[in-house]
């Protein structure tokens, strides 16, 4: 082994780990797009019915762990009681 | 009733026949009934690794399309009395392969044998989905290496959707299986080290399989590795595995850097 090589190049793994944590963010979220949307406008719906929520302040979101995949939901409901649906 | 294992990856190349057959093999030297079943049907080498080429008579597709009876199909294999094999087609296109024929073969295997393990074609389309459709436990092959963990994330995803579990809403129970792993270069931070990997698909670790002439060797000879040299790096690390898949409790060994004297003294300095 060439003792330069070692020191003039760097090392390639952690570019190649940082390249697919970036790209597989990005391909799940494109793959359960299609469900989160449908989920998101559903959610939307049902908590409209009870509370007047923004659209824009709703945000839902799935990510795999281990042994499950999360749902994330979060919904920003405003403070003034004057805004809350009878 | 057995258990039905799926060894699949997406990418191709990465281990999956050899890990079919040596981790059948480890299963059967348990003395528990096996059956390797090869789906990679017009590219079949499962019948290769196993050193079975020669008594193939019949295969997965006559059988699904009722040309031979399914035990005329099975070869059991010359070493281990418990161990079978299923062989593809090599001729026919996988367009042969139905589901209803796939779904009625497997059923059978699974009233016989304690372990069906169905080695799967490369790539994410029709054979690769018929061959994980049935699983009850799923092996992820992968290298550690970017184009392969891409696509085994891939997998994971069709396996977490297009599975008979997936749909009836159950958890598919799914392993990771790290082959063709070089130490030395992970080391060196050249190769993706099993922590990245791990992080990265975050399925739970079935193995760490090195890098190892030794398969080589075993594919020559037409033994899977875990029969032709069982005290083999790479065999101790399958057997490792299997008895993690029988559900024993084993902790991971990591590969051993192999090293000569001369990279011993050469680590120790640049440590
Ligand atoms: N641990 C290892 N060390 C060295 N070589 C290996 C190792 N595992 C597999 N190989 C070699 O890599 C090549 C591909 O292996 P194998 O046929 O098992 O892959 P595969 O995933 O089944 O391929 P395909 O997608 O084409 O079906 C073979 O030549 C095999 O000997
Ligand atoms: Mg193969």
């Amino acid at each position: 082994m060439n003792i330069f090589r070692l020191f003039n190049k760097q090392r390639s793994a952690p570019l190649a780990r940082e390249r697919l944590q970036v790209l597989l963010a990005h391909e799940r979220a494109a793959s359960s797009c299609d469900l989160v949307s449908i989920l998101r406008e559903e959610i939307l719906a049902v908590i409209a019915k009870h509370v007047q929520v923004d659209a824009e302040r709703v945000h839902v979101k799935m990510d795999r762990s281990e042994n499950m995949s999360i749902l994330e939901i979060d919904v920003e409901i405003p403070l003034d009681p004057a805004l809350q649906a009878a | 009733m057995g258990k039905v294992i799926v060894v699949t990856s997406g990418k191709g190349g990465v281990g999956k026949t050899t890990s079919t057959a040596a981790l059948g093999a480890a299963l059967a030297q348990r003395n528990e009934k096996v059956v390797v079943v090869d789906f990679d049907v017009g590219l079949r080498n499962l019948d290769l690794v196993m050193g079975a080429e020669r008594r193939v008579v019949y295969d997965l597709v006559n059988v699904i399309q009722g040309d031979a009876k399914l035990p005329q199909a099975l070869i059991r294999d010359k070493r281990l009395e418990t161990l079978f094999l299923l062989p593809a087609s090599q001729t026919r296109d996988k367009d042969n392969l139905t589901p209803e024929g796939v779904e009625w073969v497997i059923n059978e295997l699974k009233r016989y044998f304690d372990w069906v393990i169905c080695d799967s074609p490369a790539g994410i389309e029709r054979g690769a989905t018929l061959a994980m459709r049935h699983a009850d436990v799923a092996v992820v092959v992968t290298n550690p290496e970017v184009s392969s963990v891409r696509d085994s994330d891939r997998i994971i995803g069709l396996l977490d959707s297009k599975t008979l579990k997936a749909e009836r809403g159950e958890r598919m129970e799914k392993h990771l299986l790290l082959t063709r792993y070089d130490a030395a270069r992970a080391q060196r931070g050249d190769m993706l080290k099993v922590e990245d990997v791990l992080e990265i698909l975050s399925i739970p670790l079935l193995g760490i399989i090195p890098e190892s002439m030794d398969v080589l060797r075993a594919s020559n000879l037409g033994a899977p590795v875990t029969l032709a040299d069982a005290r083999s790096a790479p065999a101790l690390a399958y057997f490792e595995a299997a008895r993690r898949l029988a559900g024993e409790i084993v902790p991971i060994s990591m590969p051993e850097e192999k090293r000569g004297i001369f990279g011993k003294i050469f680590s120790r300095r640049a440590a």
